[in-house]
């Protein structure tokens, strides 16, 4: 009966294809009381079409960050493409409290000149004004660093939508059996680039905070090793192949040091290897599992996961080794936490008896909020901002990403069209 | 009791991961790099040494009733504590490898889907080297036994119920 379930479902896979297809996003729950905010259609200068529609990117973005409500364009009574043609009373009158304008203009072979403006609808007064000089391929990056700059200005915090996501996916065939991929694409999922194929298990990708770098674990040829591969070069290191486990790699904030996790003196053991030279210095010693280190962003600290109290919970220790202190108390289970980039918060996998969820800890009250609701909700990333979190879910058999805001407020769910989805890894701001 | 129920499951869709075993076989060496540069993409093929591990259970020897003919035993949720059952079948292997000198065992540990990849990936290494502590205990060459863990990622039974989960605590003892 299940072998049957088996080959059905291999067939059923096998006909969807094997391409590097965008993830889409969709919106399970927006959130109430957005901004309203006007994002007009930029002006095209130039022959042909226009290459991308930027303002339909920034409107896109700043819908899916769940603090904006873009206004539906059809309501718009003028489409003014800088300040000399804005009429304030105009946007007043849809209750826009910000507007957005700007233009394209072709400056020769694939080159093109962006400008855009804010402006406080109210107040009557312009917000942020940039101007990009840029190729047709960076159009879409542009139009991310506007959301970024239109978000920074209205929250105060910065944006996180020029940012890259890492992700696996998995494709089981009849012909073929599993086909693992390892992903980099755009934080809309746009731009799908596929860094590693295998047929062996693809586990962990970290970045490297200067975006170049990302480390994975491989399991070709049968067993788990850690490389480190360049995304601009595509070339590609062996870092750890020890005897045993070579698992949850975690660059240290300055790029010189990785943690792992490695059983080659017995058991499960945290280690920091010098990564030029391939020094390895063991940070913990305890005959229980300890794992998937991370560490603070001034790099004074990790967290790792360790079942010495008998279940699964976060534990901190200093970088330079010494004792470790239990940080999680609530909840059966706790593992694999990550710190925000303001180190005041950890996003980790809980556990109260009802499944695996995504929760929020917070350093400073030692208080969790659970903000999931599956029950094999896994592997929690930070936006770089920290205004959301990116995790792996299970829907109907099949793994997808998850994304859901740090308040819990705003859901949305980014599907591939073909195979299942894991091991989301969001990059840091610089990229 | 439910154990000796499911056993015949086991086996068949053991059968049916062998089968794609010996299909992975022939695309094991497609391990290929990409990046995303400035200028696109560019690949370039590593070729990998192929010695993916794929013998399975053949039973050699003994009806069901044998310990020899069972080797793949299992765990508790979140546990690498071996049951009675369990160093039963374990040192019935023993016993044979100790009498056999000279082959290799490997110990191949699994997980159920609960828990963090990493953590499981964890788990299944301390339950191979449960087994492999007891074997050594024993008196096997501790040169010949290998633990490798998969963690969560090889499953035999794919549902998301407590009985597909207690199939995944394993370990299979392949030699």
């Amino acid at each position: 009966m299940k072998r049957l379930i088996l080959a059905v479902s291999m067939l059923a896979l096998s006909l969807s294809g094997v391409r590097a297809v965008a993830l889409t996003i969709e919106i399970t729950k927006g959130a109430d009381g957005g901004i309203p905010i006007a994002v007009v259609p930029f002006k095209w200068q130039g022959q042909s079409a226009l290459p991308v529609e930027v303002g339909d990117i920034i409107a896109a973005d700043l819908y899916r960050s769940g603090q904006f409500n873009p206004l539906p364009v059809d309501d718009f009574l003028s489409r003014p493409s800088d300040e000399s043609e804005v009429k304030y009373k105009d946007w007043r009158l849809i209750k826009a409290v910000n507007l957005v304008v700007g233009r394209v203009t072709q400056m020769g072979t694939d080159r093109y000149a962006v400008r855009f403006q804010l402006f406080d609808v109210f107040r009557e007064r312009q917000l942020a004004a940039f101007l990009w000089k840029v190729t047709g391929s960076d159009l879409r990056k542009i139009a991310h660093q506007i959301s970024d700059k239109v978000y920074e200005a209205l929250t105060g915090r910065p944006g996180a939508f020029d940012s890259r996501i890492a992700y696996v996916t998995l494709l089981r065939t009849a012909s073929k059996g599993s086909e693992y991929q390892l992903m980099v694409a755009d934080a809309d999922g746009y731009n799908p680039k596929q860094i590693l194929r295998s047929p062996d298990p693809i586990l962990s990708p970290a970045w490297a905070a200067d975006g170049a770098w990302l480390a994975y674990v491989s399991f070709e040829d049968g067993r788990s090793k850690i490389f480190v591969q360049n995304l601009n070069t595509g070339a590609r290191k062996k870092l750890a192949e020890f005897p045993g486990i070579n698992g949850a790699p975690a660059w240290s904030p300055d790029g010189k040091h990785m943690a792992m996790t490695l059983s080659r003196d017995g058991n499960p053991e945290i280690y920091v290897m010098h990564i030029a030279s391939g020094s390895l210095r063991r940070l913990t010693n305890h005959s229980s599992i300890d794992t998937e280190a991370a560490w603070s962003p001034d790099g004074r600290h990790l967290v790792f996961t360790s079942d010495r109290a008998g279940r699964p919970q976060i534990y901190r220790i200093s970088a330079a080794g010494g004792r470790a202190e239990r940080l999680t108390f609530e909840g059966k289970e706790n593992a694999r936490a990550s710190y925000d980039r303001a180190g005041k918060h950890l996003t980790l996998v809980t556990n109260h008896g009802n499944g695996d969820q995504i929760g929020v800890f917070s350093l400073p009250t030692g208080s969790l909020e659970i903000l999931t609701d599956g029950r094999l909700d896994e592997s929690p990333t930070f936006a770089p901002n920290g205004a959301m979190i990116l995790y792996a879910a299970q829907r109907g058999g099949s793994g997808l990403l998850s994304a859901v805001s740090a308040d819990g407020r705003v859901r949305q769910v980014l599907r591939s069209e073909s195979g299942t989805v894991r091991e989301p890894a969001w990059s840091s701001l610089n990229r | 009791m439910r154990k000796l129920l499911v056993w015949p499951l086991v086996a068949l869709i053991t059968l049916g991961l062998a089968g794609c075993a010996s299909d992975k076989k022939q695309t094991t060496a497609e391990i290929e790099d990409a990046s995303v540069g400035a200028g696109g993409v560019s690949a370039s093929g590593l070729g990998s040494g192929s010695d993916a591990s794929g013998q399975v259970i053949g039973s050699q020897a003994g009806t069901v009733d044998d310990p020899l003919s069972r080797r793949v035993i299992y765990f508790e949720y979140d546990s690498s504590v071996l049951t009675d059952e369990g160093r039963f079948i374990v040192e019935a292997h023993a016993a044979y490898l100790a009498n056999n000198p000279g082959m290799a065992v490997v110990l191949e540990g699994h997980a159920d889907e609960r828990g963090t990849r990493e953590y499981n990936l964890a788990l299944g290494e301390s339950r191979g080297a449960v087994i492999g502590e007891l074997f050594q205990g024993l008196g096997i060459d501790p040169s010949a036994i290998r633990v490798v863990s998969y963690g969560e990622e090889r499953s035999v039974a794919l549902g998301h119920d407590e009985n597909a989960w207690a199939m995944n605590r394993r370990v299979e003892i392949l030699y």
